[in-house]
Parts: structure tokens; sequence; C-alpha cells
């Protein structure tokens, strides 16, 4: 196996505060690592440094072998090989959620409008929104969004997808169906980085895990070997905690 | 089985609709009271007689119209010029402020300068800078309705860049941080993902200053334009009388009234379909 994306030595800050001291991780082709940690542990700025929506302070990172963190580098074709899922959805208001789904297709990737619809519409049919593809995200559910966002950021398959705790602003209800399309994915063999508070299901889906805090990797390791027998005190009292 | 509605919500709905007719009744009676006061308290003012003789005769504003009229076209010409270059530089200076970085620093301050300096400018300051500066310039004659067009540029792009600008902040970043993520680049972002928000926010001030500016575009009879004003003007002197003013005020309302229903029922259209539930 070979490693689609490296990071190593990640320093970042914003103004004095260091929020990402010397992070290093690797994903693997067809790899689903989960970030778990305390919030304010620097999880989602890791994963926006790693698209280059945030500037590092220090470090390197390679994207199927290319130094994409080169200032020299496009950076739009660089965020373009990733796709990206956020907490809050952030789906465009204005436009309806097939043009939503399309939009990177058609002016990014230069894809026609009746390639790029007819392959948002097999996407949508799959996560079962075929029938919303017309309507404003505003008429969704919150559920419906986040799966509607996650059609957008693998519609033009994206080398790896990043998915920063997309169930946290989701009634618990709703947190099932959004799950079960990550599982879905993931056994399909998409590459995932995701930031999440879903311990189950971490440890779940998740090949392996690595727990943050401040700033730092304080111990990363095997989905279930983690979760079962946690070696760093940090780590045990954070799952402790969760738990209790 | 379609639902059938309860005892306790046919009462409810027989109330509201009583209170709704109601209110109707008592709004016509208040309306109609209203207008006979204002009628009876004009009527009964000693001027009243003379001020209708020279205001409202019907007779000159018959006569006046054709005139005010192709006057008016003038301004019409002028205005729907003016909306577009309004429109292009308005949204390039809009542009040129929000840039982010420090290379675009002096861009920024440029564009800044430009708003600050034309937004207190009074428009009548501009008219005779520019109107009467610049064929003194050139050394030859300009067509009134260029100088009008570009005197109302120069003011309006100031202001109408303004209310752009807020409209580009009032987009919530997150929209910008996913289009990016999807790869869009700054330009694309700006163009399919903000601005469209933008606009959508800015409709109200916007049409604001669309209707100022067609109020204002019968300015530039100042720079000797037969304009609505100035054939009013004209009529004015021929007739001793003001109803051509009367008249080409009542053009420049009604130039005014389309424009502003449009952006109510277009506004309420688009909230409508983006935005679901009724609005307490």
């Amino acid at each position: 196996m070979s490693a689609v994306l490296t990071a190593s030595g990640i320093w970042k800050a914003f103004g004095d505060k260091e929020v990402l001291r010397g992070i290093s991780l690797e994903l693997e082709a067809n790899e689903v690592v989960a970030l778990i940690g305390p919030s304010g542990s620097g999880k989602s700025t890791l994963l926006r440094c790693l698209n280059l929506l945030e500037p590092i302070d220090d470090g390197q990172i390679l994207l199927g072998g290319d130094d994409i963190s080169d200032p020299r580098v496009d950076a739009d074709g660089v965020r373009a090989r990733f796709g990206v899922v956020f907490q809050h959805y952030n789906l465009f208001p204005h436009l309806s959620v097939l043009d939503n789904v399309t939009l990177a297709a058609r002016r990014v990737h230069r894809m026609p409008r009746q390639e790029a619809e007819d392959r948002a519409m097999r996407w949508l049919e799959r996560i079962g929104l075929a029938d919303k593809a017309r309507e404003h995200p505003d008429r969704l559910s919150g559920g419906q969004q986040q799966r509607a966002a996650i059609a957008r950021a693998i519609m033009t398959d994206p080398e790896v997808l990043l998915l920063d705790e997309i169930t946290s602003a989701l009634d618990p209800e709703l947190v099932g169906e959004v799950l079960d399309l990550v599982r879905e994915l993931a056994s399909d063999g998409a590459t995932i980085l995701m930031a999440t508070h879903e311990m189950a299901f971490a440890r779940d889906v998740a090949h392996r895990v690595l727990f943050l805090d401040g700033g730092v990797v304080v111990e990363e390791g095997p989905a279930r070997e983690l979760f079962a027998a946690p070696r760093e005190p940090r780590t045990r009292e954070f799952l402790a905690r969760l738990s209790a | 089985m379609t639902h059938q509605p309860s005892e306790l919500e046919l009462d409810r709905r027989a109330f509201r609709s009583r209170r709704e007719r109601r209110s109707v009744l008592v709004a016509i009676a208040s309306t109609l009271a209203f207008a006979v006061i204002v009628w009876a308290t004009l009527a009964s003012t000693p001027g009243w007689a003379i001020v209708q003789a020279a205001f409202f005769d019907p007779e000159v504003a018959l006569r006046s119209l054709p005139r005010v009229w192709d006057g008016f076209l003038l301004n019409l010409q002028v205005l729907g010029m003016s909306v577009v270059t309004v429109g292009v530089c308005a949204l390039f200076l809009a542009t040129l402020r929000t840039l982010p970085g420090a290379v675009f620093f002096p861009l920024r301050v440029l564009a800044a300068a430009y708003t600050d300096v034309f937004r207190g400018l009074p428009f009548i300051i501009v008219l005779y800078l520019f109107g009467f500066g610049i064929p003194t310039l050139t050394g030859e004659r300009v067509p009134p309705i260029v100088l009008g067009t570009l005197c109302i540029t120069l003011t309006y792009s100031a202001y109408v860049s303004e209310v752009i600008r807020a409209g580009i902040e009032a987009v919530h970043p997150s929209q910008r941080l996913a289009a990016r993520a999807l790869g869009l680049s700054y330009a694309q972002t700006l163009r399919r993902v903000v601005l469209p928000q933008a606009f959508r926010k800015i409709t109200p001030p916007l049409m604001n200053d669309f209707v100022a500016m067609q109020k204002d575009v019968g300015l530039i009879s100042i720079l000797g334009a037969v304009d609505a004003v100035r054939a009013a003007q004209i009529m004015n002197a021929q007739t001793y009388n003001f109803t051509p003013y009367v008249v080409a005020g009542i053009l420049f309302i009604l130039l005014a009234i389309p424009s502003v229903r449009l952006t109510d029922w277009y506004t309420a259209r688009l909230r409508q379909r983006e935005q679901m539930g009724s609005i307490v």
C-alpha cells in the first residue's frame, strides 16, 4: 500500500495560540482514519490545513506524492482533489440540491452540464434524494442536507474525503442515516479522514484512530486496540469522560 | 381520507374571517375620513382656488404633457444607460474593496478613496465640475446625454458599490469556505456563490438607490439638456403656470412605482423558494 496523504510536522498558530504543534499523519489508499479528541484539540484546523484552506506555519503535506504545501502549487487545483464535508453542511442556499452537487463538476472539472447532472442524479438516487434534486437546501431536513453535502463532496471522485464532525449538528435520530452513508462509502474503498465525536462509529468504521489533544497526536493505533486498551492516560481519561 | 376540520377549528376560522372583515371595513372608513378631512382643510384655506389654478390646471397639464414627455424620454435614456454603467462600475469598485491580501492594498485604498470622495460630493457639484469641465477640457461639445450619464455614474457608483460591498460581507464566511473547498477559485467563488447571495440580501437598498437615481436624472437639466424638468420650466415660462412641474413630477412618480413593486414581488418569490415556513 502507498500513502495517499502524508503530513509531517504540521504547525499552525492563530495569533499567539498554537493550535497544531507538529502533527504528522499518513493515510493509505482506501483507509479510513478517525481523528478524535476534545473540542479545541485541533481536529478541524488540521483538516483545513490539509486541503490548504488554512496556510500552515511549518511542515510538509504530500498528496499522491506531490508536495502541496509548496506555495508554488495551484491551491485551487489541490483543493479540487479533496472532498470536504462540514459540520454545518454549508450547502449553497441559492442553488438547488442538483446545482449544489454539480457546481464543482461543471465549474472546476469542466464537465459538460448533461454529464454532470446525470452523474449527480445517480448519486442522489443512491442516497435517496433524487426527488429533492430541484429543491433548495432549506426545504430539506438536516440529515438530508448533510447527505446532499456528502454527495457534493464525492461527486468528483476526490482522492481523499475529509469529514469535519459531520453529525455534530444533527438531531440524534438523523445521525444514523448520515453515518450509514459514510459506512457505505468506506466499504466502497473511499479514503477518508474524519474528525468525529461518534466513538462507536469510529470504532466500527475506522481502520486507525488518532487521538489529538493540545495540538499533538497523543496516541494512535488500530481502532479496536485504541478503544479497547488505550495506552496513554490522557486518552483513557478522554474516553472515560465520554462513556460516563 | 382528507382532513375534516374539527368544530373547534371551524369556530376559529369563523372568528378569523369575522375579524378580517371588520379590519377591512375599519381601514376603508378611516381612509375615506382622512381623505375628506384633508380635502376639507385644503378647500377651506383662503389660497386654495389660486393654488388649484396655478398648480393643477388641467388644460395647461394637457398642453404641456407632449413636451414634458419628450423631455422625460431623455431622462429615461440617461437612466437606462446609467443603470448599466453604474452596475458595472459599482461591482468593479466593490470587488476591488473586498480583495483580500496585502498585494491589493493600493487598489483597496484607491477604491475606498473614490467612494469617500464621490459619496461626499453633492451631485450638483459633480454636474457642474464634470458637466462643464469636460467640454472645456476637450474643447468640443459633448452631448448632455453623455455628460449626464457620466455624472450619474461617477456619483452613484460610489453609493451602489458600498451597498454591494455590504452584501458581499454579509455572506457567511462558511459559504466561501465550502466553495473554495470544492476547488472554485476566488473569482468563481465570488461569481457563483457570494454575489448571488449578496444580491438577494441587498435588493431593497439597491432599489432605493435606483429610485433615487431615477429622480436625480432630472438634475441633468442643469447641463442644458431639455429633459422633463427643463421642458416643464420652459412651459412654465410660457404659461405662467406651475402645472407642468406637477406633470413632470407625476411622470417621475409613475416611473418609480413599478420598480419598487417589482422588487417586492421578486424578493418575496425568492424567499418563498429558498425558505420554508412562515415569517412571524
